[in-house]
């Protein structure tokens, strides 16, 4: 199949479904403008949901996103105690600064999972990303090290790997 | 007893929006205010929204307040990302109490790339 229709079948499921989950369906008229939205959102924006072809498969992607939903969860509630601490303590131990990391994946969806991943974990901010060189820009709140290798090893690599599974 | 959890969760949200906001107060300079005002206030408004959603069950309002939290989670780091880099391109400098800034030392051969990409 092709990708573009692929994805323009994807975009209408998913959104024929949220405008089920919004509107309590009383009448029939209610799911055939459901349809007719769907369908226009369908043909003005469809093609951009996928654009690269995936080699896992479908089902084991879906068990390691939701691991990977876990994980992230997990991290949060890590970040926020962290970033709490930090702000209720008197003296703001912090020692902030910009360092790089390198990252393996390739595709834009898996990066950008990634930044934004990132940013919501402990004491990281993504400030920009150099494509040609694979690197992320990224703002630490406590710098313990300045070499790249072991910089990407502490906020990179955790998440990479399941990220490989997901989006490559 | 639902509505119990619910507000339980609600006044977690709040208590990490505070600290978010007190974080966005007490630190120093802009980079640093962003990692407060992104974390804290995504998880508090996330905690805000779960308790709507524990309260309300999955009527049409509850699967209103999960498609909130989609969004928040998809559009606070963005945000900050964008927030971030623009101060930064703009040449607002990093608190003095900063040890390191690899971005500044690559910030010519960035600025190279994007000269080349405008040409092209």
């Amino acid at each position: 199949m092709e990708i573009k229709t692929k994805s323009r079948i994807i975009v209408f499921i998913f959104a024929l479904l949220v405008w089920f989950a919004l509107t309590d369906i009383k009448d029939y008229q209610e799911a055939l403008i459901g349809i007719g939205i769907s369908l226009l959102i369908t043909f003005l924006a469809g093609q951009f949901l996928v654009t690269t072809a995936k080699s896992q498969h479908p089902v084991k992607r879906f068990l390691h996103f939701i691991i990977y939903i876990f994980r992230f969860f997990w991290e949060m509630i890590k970040a926020n105690f962290e970033v709490a601490y930090l702000v209720i303590h008197p003296m703001l131990p912090i020692k902030p600064g910009i360092v790089k990391i390198k990252t393996k994946l390739t595709k834009d969806s898996a990066i950008t999972v990634l930044a934004n991943s990132i940013t919501l974990t402990p004491g990281t901010l993504t400030v920009d990303i150099n494509e040609d060189k694979k690197e992320l820009y990224i703002h630490w709140i406590k710098v313990s090290s300045t070499d790249i290798n072991e910089t990407t090893k502490e906020i990179g690599e955790k998440f990479e790997k399941t990220l490989t599974e997901v989006f490559e | 007893m639902t509505d119990t959890i619910g507000i339980i969760l609600i006044c977690i949200g709040i208590a990490f929006d505070f600290l978010g906001v007190l974080g966005l107060v007490r630190l120093p300079d802009v980079y640093n205010r962003l990692q407060a005002a992104t974390k804290c206030v995504t998880f508090g408004s996330m905690g805000i929204l779960l308790g709507v959603i524990v309260m309300q069950g999955f009527t049409s309002f509850g699967f209103k307040a999960l498609i909130g939290i989609v969004f928040i989670i998809l559009a606070a780091p963005t945000a900050a990302h964008a927030v971030a880099r623009a101060a930064h391109r703009s040449k607002i400098p990093l608190a003095k109490i900063s040890v390191v800034d690899k971005y500044e030392e690559d910030k010519e051969l960035i600025d190279e790339t994007l000269k080349e990409e405008v040409e092209v």
